[in-house]
């Protein structure tokens, strides 16, 4: 009973996390300009290694490879917000400009 | 139970393929960083995902080690890119303020 508890709690964990990382790419390939990709990559990187690792902590139960596995997952949630931050700073100290409404850059002066 | 890994590895391995998308076409280098950026991290997943579903354990270890590497090369890719060097410091560093 616990096993198959933990069975299914680790397969809904793997699927949850490789469906939120499509979701993330979709994100990356879709949306307009570069700062609002990063929040699609950025975000989803860190749910989609967190749900993964974890569903594959459950598989492996209590043994070195599963304190491996968590440390690969203490290393990627320490990473992927770091690299996200520099990115996003790196960008907005070479003057990317964020895109804005474009409905209000067409008719700057219709509603003032 | 392989046939869950097998389907999560799939999953993965379509997110590399529209990160390397983005890669091939962002308009910006930073949109090709940020795709490369993803891509490690999925590579990470899929060697974990691999070393389970074929039950050598010792992979775990090169997936510890890529993720490291990983973060490691983003930064210095990105330091390269604004400022033109290395070693420089200075105005415009991505670590500075």
């Amino acid at each position: 009973m616990v096993d198959w508890l933990i069975d299914a709690l680790s397969w809904f964990l793997l699927l949850g996390g490789g469906a939120v990382g499509v979701f993330g790419g979709l994100g990356l390939i879709r949306f307009p300009d570069f700062y609002t990709r990063l929040h699609a990559a950025g975000v989803t990187d860190t749910l989609c290694a967190l749900m993964i690792i974890v569903g594959l902590i459950l598989q492996a139960g209590l043994s070195i490879l599963s304190i491996k596995l968590a440390l690969i997952l203490l290393f990627l949630l320490f990473t992927a917000p770091t690299a996200s931050h520099a990115l996003a700073r790196a960008a907005l100290v070479d003057k990317i400009e964020p895109q804005v409404d474009t409905d209000e850059r067409r008719t700057p002066s219709s509603n003032t | 139970m392989n046939t869950v890994l097998v389907v999560t590895t799939m999953l993965v391995f379509v997110t590399m393929l529209m990160a390397l998308v983005r890669a091939l076409k962002g308009p910006t280098i930073y949109d090709r960083i940020v795709a490369v950026n993803v891509f490690g991290t999925k590579t990470v997943l899929v060697v974990a995902l691999i070393s389970l579903l074929k039950g050598h354990s010792d992979l775990v270890d090169v997936a510890l080690v890529y993720a490291l590497i990983n973060f490691i090369a983003i930064v210095a890719v990105l330091k390269l890119v604004a400022m033109g060097d290395l070693g420089k410091a200075g105005e415009g560093d991505i670590t500075d303020g």
